[in-house]
């Protein structure tokens, strides 16, 4: 009966954490979902099939590198050049993946290997931001959900915009251009009013991602060591448990 | 095309899940911890600027423009689903 009980217990716990991970990647959904729409239409546009879209937000899930890899196959650019620029450009994710790791110590492999594979921009910053969650139980649920809203999202986007063409006004559909950006201006800020001293952090690394743009390095190669050097200068700002110090 | 899919698909995934794979047999100083803390607020930093201004990439302004009715509407405490419905309002009255 005890026992009994106590598993009761667990799924509970369980499906609480299942139920806030889904709820915090619902704003990556909504983010998400115009993007993808647009992707859709843009590869089916370029010659891909629907299948072939489909598998591409599947297998790959970065949109920025699929943006790329559609507009250089309708320019017909060689495979392995698209296949380069997808390296590059996707080259933050490592740095990404190595901080969300560093956080999740609890969790065993099998659990993060699938975990670090749905990192994207939007994934890795959102779950950064739940960093309390990482030392609860069942936190690989709470971050496996919240991964699983954002790619359902990504993947029903592209299908769907592949299969209907052009539904949403043109007009609507540049305008939501914006929704990632502000996404990401809404995740810095609540941590920026906090901690004033994590501004100079994102601003450094506006400062050399945009520095080293200018001089014509690749925005993939200009970001990841925007991201670098402007953590860099958390090492004097931070504090071991990434909370404000 | 299932070649590039693939080839896409393979150099995305081992910089995603490598840090998982290694990250059991290192142990950071602390420094490096903070190091690593840092790194999503850099991230979103890096992504949001000068990302920003290829929204309208004829007329850059908008992007700025509607990426600070962001973060007017951020610092308010709306929720994010709000502070992104506000920013594509913005750019949608700024094209009309």
């Amino acid at each position: 009966m005890e026992t009994h009980a106590y598993k009761r217990m667990e799924e509970i716990n369980r499906l609480h954490m299942v139920k806030k991970g889904i709820f915090a990647g619902l704003p990556i959904m909504v983010g998400y979902l115009p993007i993808a729409l647009t992707y859709g239409v843009l590869a089916n546009n370029s010659g891909l099939s629907i299948l072939e879209l489909t598998m591409m937000s599947v297998f790959v899930f970065a949109g920025a590198a699929q943006f790329l890899a559609v507009g250089m196959v309708a320019a017909g650019t060689g495979f392995i050049e698209i296949i380069t620029a997808t390296f590059v450009l996707n080259f933050r994710h490592f740095v990404m993946s190595l901080s969300f790791v560093n956080r999740l110590k609890n969790i065993a492999l099998r659990a993060k290997i699938p975990l670090t594979l749905g990192l994207t921009d939007e994934t890795f910053t959102m779950s950064a931001l739940y960093r309390k969650e990482a030392k609860e139980d069942y936190a690989s649920w709470f971050y496996a959900s919240l991964i699983l809203t954002a790619y359902a999202s990504w993947v029903g986007g592209s299908l769907v915009g592949g299969l209907l063409g052009d539904v949403m006004p043109e007009r609507l559909s540049e305008s939501m251009g914006i929704a990632l950006y502000a996404m990401f201006i809404g995740l810095l800020l609540p941590s920026i009013k906090k901690e004033h001293k994590i501004a100079i952090i994102a601003l450094i690394a506006i400062g050399i991602n945009t520095f080293l743009q200018s001089l014509g390095m690749s925005q993939g190669w200009a970001i990841v060591l925007g991201t670098l050097l402007g953590g860099m200068s958390g090492i004097w700002i931070m504090n071991e448990e990434g909370e404000d110090a | 095309m299932i070649w590039m899919i693939i080839g896409m698909a393979v150099v995305t995934a081992i910089p995603r899940f490598l840090p998982a794979v290694i990250i059991d047999f290192i142990k950071f100083p602390k420094w490096v911890d903070r190091w690593l803390n840092a790194i999503p607020y850099a991230a979103l930093g890096a992504l949001i600027f000068p990302g920003i201004m290829s929204v309208k990439p004829d007329a850059p302004q908008i992007g700025v423009i509607a990426g600070m009715a962001a973060i007017l509407l951020a610092w308010l405490n709306l929720h994010i689903i709000l502070v992104v419905g506000g920013a594509i309002i913005s750019v949608f009255v700024l094209t009309l």
